[in-house]
């Protein structure tokens, strides 16, 4: 994977990825026009499909609406990498199929503009421009399982069927 | 082996003797709870499973309260969706726009015991550990796998016991004890754990000032809260469930319990600040804070204890001109025991305005949102930026005894001044 640091600061909570006026809506296309408005209104227009959302710590907290990944995915952000994320917002990235890279101390190392490569299977962001590498936790097999069928729906369809 | 509630709870629901915090497990679901704004997502997501039945209409409850009655035709179509839903599928647990908050009717229409396993696409969920269920919020996706087999994955959290001890001043309750725990351990403090309120303080509380304090676990990162059942808790149950069920307490020397000690003797009222909840400060050093809107209301603090503490301070008294103040009780019960109280009288001759049981403006998705530049003092759970509507407003978060208090004075006042 490889695209664009779009970087966000501590606490980011789902109310600021989608605001609840919005929570209406389910299409994420549509949900996609409103992400990350709280914050930065035009943010849409700016984000590229592939491009990455780099956060702080406790990043997704609050309201349980999968309106919030589901927005990150409509826009095309291709994965969010944090210090640390609150659980709900990770179990819903998990289950809709975006991953979720937890990097203690990334965000000293990564700034908006900056071109990054992500390798799943080594568990390394990799700055373009420098060559510099980074590790991220790898995830548990139980969610790269989840992650390489789709997500949750898929697995349970699957399972289902056996 | 020693375990914590926690770990007892999904053992069982896991069909296993054991587990231990760390572990994944399948757990049984016994309750699983969407209501009118994350339910047709959840609905939606099943469909795309495509399994026609739930696993156990029994087991399903769906509550409309934050939207209700519709407001917009978006909202009239998720509810139309919804309710298709319910017929559909023969769930007879199905509460339509009259009832109130779902972490309220919960309880209220006996859903929740002790040792059970409940889950909602709700991150409030965690309200239920009151009664010493293991609940937690999930989201849609979840639900849809829920729905579709009855089980759901958890990882096994390790435990915070919070010891609070010493008695509360007056004005000072349940609400000021939580926002100044979110305080000390801030946002993340908690984050995966499930939270267990124990200690003298809260074995003298009652199941409703439990629930405040279950309630904003996830404030601080919780997966759940979690009060050990006691007298209280099978009085406030019986006539509400028939339910049969078990009572699971933490063994204090289980191997992932941390214990941290809340002395409250001190304690002045709290308020959280915009725009996050840990941003707590006590009332003196914010109090003359101007204030647009007021709301008394919410899961947290829309309960009678609330209302008649709000109701008692502002007896006489009227709502300062420069304010608004909304009351919303949280369920059709708390509504009509407030009117055979005459508390309702009370806030509708001081000027606030009083509306049916629903989420309001907590969420700034429904009725009473506030606009750029305003100043809200409500007693729900969160302050984050553009929740209560305009980005550039700003909430602070207190106890209902504040909220009164403010009202009257339209700044932010310290309810023994009054
Ligand atoms: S009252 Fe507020 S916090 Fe509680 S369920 Fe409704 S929107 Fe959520």
């Amino acid at each position: 994977m490889e695209g664009n640091v779009w970087k966000f600061g501590d606490d980011i909570d789902t109310d600021i990825i989608i605001p609840g006026r919005y929570l209406v809506v389910i299409d994420p296309k549509e949900l996609a026009k409103h992400v990350m408005e709280g914050l930065d209104p035009e943010f849409h227009e700016k984000v590229n499909e592939g491009d990455f959302i780099v956060g702080g710590k406790n990043f997704g907290c609050g309201s349980s609406r999968e309106h919030a990944p589901l927005a990150l995915k409509g826009a095309g952000i291709s994965a969010v990498i944090a210090e640390s994320f609150a659980r709900i917002f990770y179990r819903n990235s998990i289950n809709v199929g975006i991953p979720l890279l937890e990097a203690p101390g990334i965000s000293n190392h990564l700034d908006t503009g900056d071109k990054i490569e992500i390798d799943m299977d080594k568990g390394v962001i990799r700055k373009l421009k420098s060559g510099e590498e980074y590790e991220f936790q790898k995830l548990p097999e139980f969610m790269l399982e989840i992650l390489n069928k789709g997500g949750l729906i898929p697995y349970v369809k699957e399972q289902m069927n056996k | 082996m020693s375990m914590t509630m926690a770990e007892k709870i999904l053992a069982k629901a896991a069909g296993k003797k054991e587990s231990s915090a760390g572990e994944i497990v399948m757990a049984n679901i016994d309750v699983a709870m969407t209501h009118d704004l994350t339910g047709p997502l959840s609905v939606e997501s099943f469909k795309k499973i495509g399994v026609p039945k739930v696993w156990d209409p029994e087991k399903v409850v769906i509550v409309f309260d934050h939207q209700v009655p519709a407001d917009s035709l978006d909202a009239a179509n998720n509810h139309l969706l919804m309710r298709q839903f319910v017929k559909e599928q023969g769930i007879n647990n199905f509460y339509d726009v009259r009832e109130g908050v779902c972490h309220q009717v919960l309880p209220e229409k006996g859903h929740v015991v002790p040792g059970e396993v409940i889950v909602g696409t709700d991150s409030h969920t965690c309200t239920h550990g009151a009664l010493g269920a293991f609940s937690t919020g999930i989201g849609s996706t979840d639900m849809a796998m829920v729905f579709s087999t009855g089980e759901l994955w958890f990882k096994v959290p390790e435990t915070i016991r919070f010891e609070v001890e010493g008695t509360l001043k007056d004005h000072v309750y349940a609400k000021d004890v939580v926002l100044n725990i979110i305080g000390q351990i801030g946002a993340d403090g908690a984050t995966y754990k499930a939270c267990e309120f124990a200690g003298e303080t809260v074995k003298d509380m009652n199941v409703s000032d439990r629930m405040v304090l279950c309630n904003m676990a996830i404030e601080m990162g919780g997966k759940t809260g979690l009060v050990e059942p006691d007298d209280k808790t099978k009085q406030y149950i019986k006539g509400r469930s028939n339910k049969t069920y078990e009572i699971m307490k933490s063994d204090m020397d289980a191997e992932s319990l941390k214990t941290m000690h809340i002395d409250v003797n001190q304690l002045e009222p709290q308020i959280a600040c915009p725009h996050h909840v840990d941003n707590v400060k006590p009332i003196s050093d914010v109090s003359g804070i101007e204030i647009d809107q007021i709301f008394l209301g919410s899961c947290t603090n829309g309960r009678i204890s609330d209302l008649r503490t709000a109701a008692q301070i502002l007896k006489g008294k009227t709502v300062a001109n420069e304010v608004r103040m909304l009351v919303i009780p949280a369920s059709r019960e708390i509504y009509s025991k407030a009117l055979d109280e005459g508390l309702i009288n009370i806030f509708v001759d001081s000027g606030a305005l009083v509306t049916n049981p629903c989420c309001g403006p907590c969420l700034g998705g429904h009725v009473g949102l506030i606009g750029p530049g305003e100043v809200s003092l409500s007693t729900s759970n969160r302050n984050f930026r553009g929740r209560q509507g305009s980005p550039e407003a700003e909430v602070y978060l207190s106890s209902a005894a504040v909220a009164a208090s403010s009202a009257i004075t339209g700044k932010i006042t310290d309810p023994r001044e009054i």
